[in-house]
């Protein structure tokens, strides 16, 4: 029987089906982080048990990092106690069971989910978990990955498995050449438009098309990154040259290793004629920039759209609209551009790669950030996306374009460090989620692509990318 | 199976949130993730709905601003054991503390149309039962709830949710998810009890794709 990427990923790490009728599978990697990991820890040494296998577990802390952090900074400097706690918390518990760690002072230290697959942790076909919904990030390099709760990073640490039963497969295809200036964010965020935030739960996305096949593979991992977004824990790319040249290029494995793993990775691709039980094709040349206008990433126009008007909608999304509006500050029927920005953040494990810097450098470059921009944060994802930033003078640019230039970590994304939205600032933001609060109580927050940030700076407002 | 301090029915003050894609970051916010405890995140739930001023980790519900407008500061809903709400509640981030702060909180069912994955997971792992309706059976219950404090009644085993006025509607949900309730079973316990097969999986996918091991 033809199978999808996510069944043959399911079978290949499939242990036993238990009597409850769930699936014990097999986990590759886990990646751990100081918000969701320490008690997990804590249970752990409460049953007097040890990781099964200590090498699938890879740490970093980046939530609660400080990104003003500068050289010689340790723990100690960590000025909210509090967030000292869980960094130091996470410190000990990699020492006390012997956890590799990148931790504060790494140079590799980052975002988890930009440090994976950067130093080759994250290879294609693996299962992958972490504490952290946007683990479906991995899913670009054909992996299972997805977001778990603390329970479950104790059972993953205890049993190198996850108790699960099995998702429905739906398969995105995405047809077509963008317009110039359209990036994978914007497609993504088209995506969640069009389904909702619950049109893939319970499903496994597989993206698919020619315009997935023409994209980089940090490009693929925004749009898995974003699955989550549209319901789906699970996001998933085939495997092909392109991962493969990614996965050499970034895995230290021998030559020998190397030409047996191939082999498989090359069988990572759904079948022809796998049955997905929902189908969804869209046609990437006619996506505009897009654009969130209100607290659900569901909440997306083209930038130069239209909000909607809640008396024009049925009844049942009316209350929601009206909700949205009155807490984004946005009256009656406004455009997008009659918006003022008050801060702009580039950064969070959707869009901090080297890239996406340098597509936002690239329209600073030699202009200026607007008069009504209080802040505007460019947050590298890790120590090696700075590093490389700074040899091709991104950082010179961003400064000189009147940015802030900072040290990696998840920072205003969700604001769990000093980096937050004073209440009703309005912040165009790169990262993934518009909720209320997510940036700081009551701030307001604007997703959009690394470009449309860069270009929201320099004209205090969204504009036209052409 | 012996039941181990755990129950077959739980009955209590229903509370009705009137939202969809009420996200894991309204249920708690980011700020109270610091803990790296598993309880007391009882005075956080609904933080951004429930204060009028901004909070912080250890500071105490009486230094707050109230918001006595929103359902949960008022009585006798601030006593509720059951939440009502619309569709996709838990989408977002996949923070266990959400549901810690639902159970701390004393909510011991939450009732939506539909859930966010992760989130759904979660509740089994603490104790909280999530039921799915469908939408036409929830509007019937917030308009059957509408202004007047009720009661609803779950019946854990026969699956079945009662209405103080006789009404019944039978959910569904998965028989071992439901028991974990019920018996508040331990899943690492129950793992480790497949060491063997676990540990057979492991030897041949060594072998077999030796690359995954090459750090180790």
């Amino acid at each position: 029987m033809p199978e999808t990427l996510y069944d043959k990923l399911w079978n290949e790490h499939h242990i036993t089906t238990l009597d409850s009728g769930e699936s014990l599978l097999y986990i590759d990697r886990q990646y751990l982080h100081e918000v969701t990991s320490p008690q997990a820890f804590e249970g752990l040494t409460k049953k007097d048990l040890l990781p099964w296998r200590l090498n699938a577990n890879i740490a970093t802390p980046d939530h609660n990092v400080p990104t003003e952090r500068g050289n010689s900074f340790e723990m100690d400097n960590i000025v909210d106690e509090i967030s000292k706690i869980q960094v130091v918390e996470l410190d000990k518990n990699c020492n006390r069971f012997g956890i590799k760690q990148f931790d504060i002072t790494s140079d590799n230290q980052g975002i988890v989910h930009v440090i994976g697959p950067e130093l080759g942790y994250t290879l294609p076909g693996m299962t992958i978990v972490c504490g952290d919904s946007h683990t479906s990030t991995h899913g670009a390099f054909a992996c299972l990955a997805m977001g778990i709760g603390t329970s479950e990073v104790e059972h993953v640490l205890a049993t190198q498995t996850l108790k699960v039963s099995k998702l429905k497969n739906m398969h995105v295809k995405f047809e077509g050449k963008p317009k110039e200036n359209v990036t994978s964010k914007d497609i993504v965020l088209y995506l969640i438009g069009q389904i909702g935030t619950a049109g893939g739960n319970g499903h496994a996305i597989e993206f698919s098309g020619s315009y997935i096949e023409s994209i980089s593979m940090e490009a693929r991992m925004t749009i898995c990154n974003m699955a989550i977004e549209a319901g789906a824990k699970v996001g998933l790319i085939a495997c092909d040259d392109t991962t493969i040249n990614y996965a050499k290029k970034h895995s230290d494995l021998s030559s020998d290793l190397l030409t047996v793993a191939e082999k498989h990775w090359n069988s990572l691709v759904s079948d022809e004629d796998a049955f997905f039980d929902k189908e969804i094709l869209i046609d990437v040349s006619k996506i505009k920039s897009q654009v969130t206008w209100g607290t659900s990433p569901e909440m997306v126009v083209d930038f130069d759209g239209e909000i909607p008007d809640p008396s024009l909608v049925p009844e049942d999304k009316r209350k929601n609209i009206e909700l949205a509006k009155q807490y984004m500050g946005i009256e009656k029927n406004q455009k997008l551009s009659d918006l003022k920005f008050d801060k702009v953040f580039i950064g969070s494990c959707t869009n901090s790669r080297i890239e996406d810097l340098r597509e936002a450098a690239e329209i600073v470059d030699g202009k200026h950030i607007s008069k009504n921009i209080t802040e505007a944060i460019v947050v590298p994802g890790s120590g090696a996306v700075k590093k490389q930033a700074e040899n091709e003078g991104l950082d010179k640019i961003f400064e000189e374009a009147g940015f802030i230039w900072r040290d990696p970590g998840c920072s205003m994304c969700l604001g769990m460090n000093p980096d937050q939205l004073k209440p009703y600032e309005r912040c165009a933001s790169t990262s993934n989620r518009n909720f209320e609060g997510r940036q700081g109580n009551l701030g307001r927050t604007h997703l959009m692509s690394p470009l449309m940030a860069a270009l929201t700076a320099i004209n205090g407002t969204v504009s036209n990318p052409s | 199976m012996k039941l181990v301090g755990n129950q077959l029915q739980i009955k209590g003050i229903v509370a009705a949130i009137d939202r969809d894609n009420i996200d894991t970051d309204q249920i708690i916010p980011t700020e109270y993730l610091k803990s790296i405890k598993k309880f007391g995140f009882e005075d956080y739930l609904f933080d951004g709905w429930r204060y009028l001023d901004d909070g912080k980790l250890g500071v105490a519900k009486e230094e707050r601003k109230i918001n006595k407008d929103f359902i949960l500061n008022k009585a006798p809903y601030d006593k509720a054991k059951v939440l009502l709400t619309r569709d996709n509640f838990g989408c977002g981030s996949s923070r266990e503390h959400a549901v810690w702060a639902l159970r701390d909180f004393g909510i011991q069912v939450v009732i939506a149309s539909s859930f966010g994955d992760i989130f759904y997971n979660n509740c089994f792992k603490n104790g909280v039962l999530p039921i799915k309706l469908e939408k036409e059976q929830v509007e019937s219950l917030f308009l059957k709830i509408k202004d007047k404090p009720s009661d609803f009644s779950v019946s854990l085993d026969s699956k079945k949710l009662k209405l103080t006025d006789g009404t019944e509607y039978d959910f569904q949900v998965e028989d071992n998810l439901i028991e974990r309730i019920i018996y508040g079973l331990d899943d690492i316990d129950m793992t480790l009890m497949h060491k063997d097969k676990i540990k057979a999986f492991e030897v041949n996918r060594i072998k077999d794709k030796p690359w995954i091991y090459a750090n180790d």
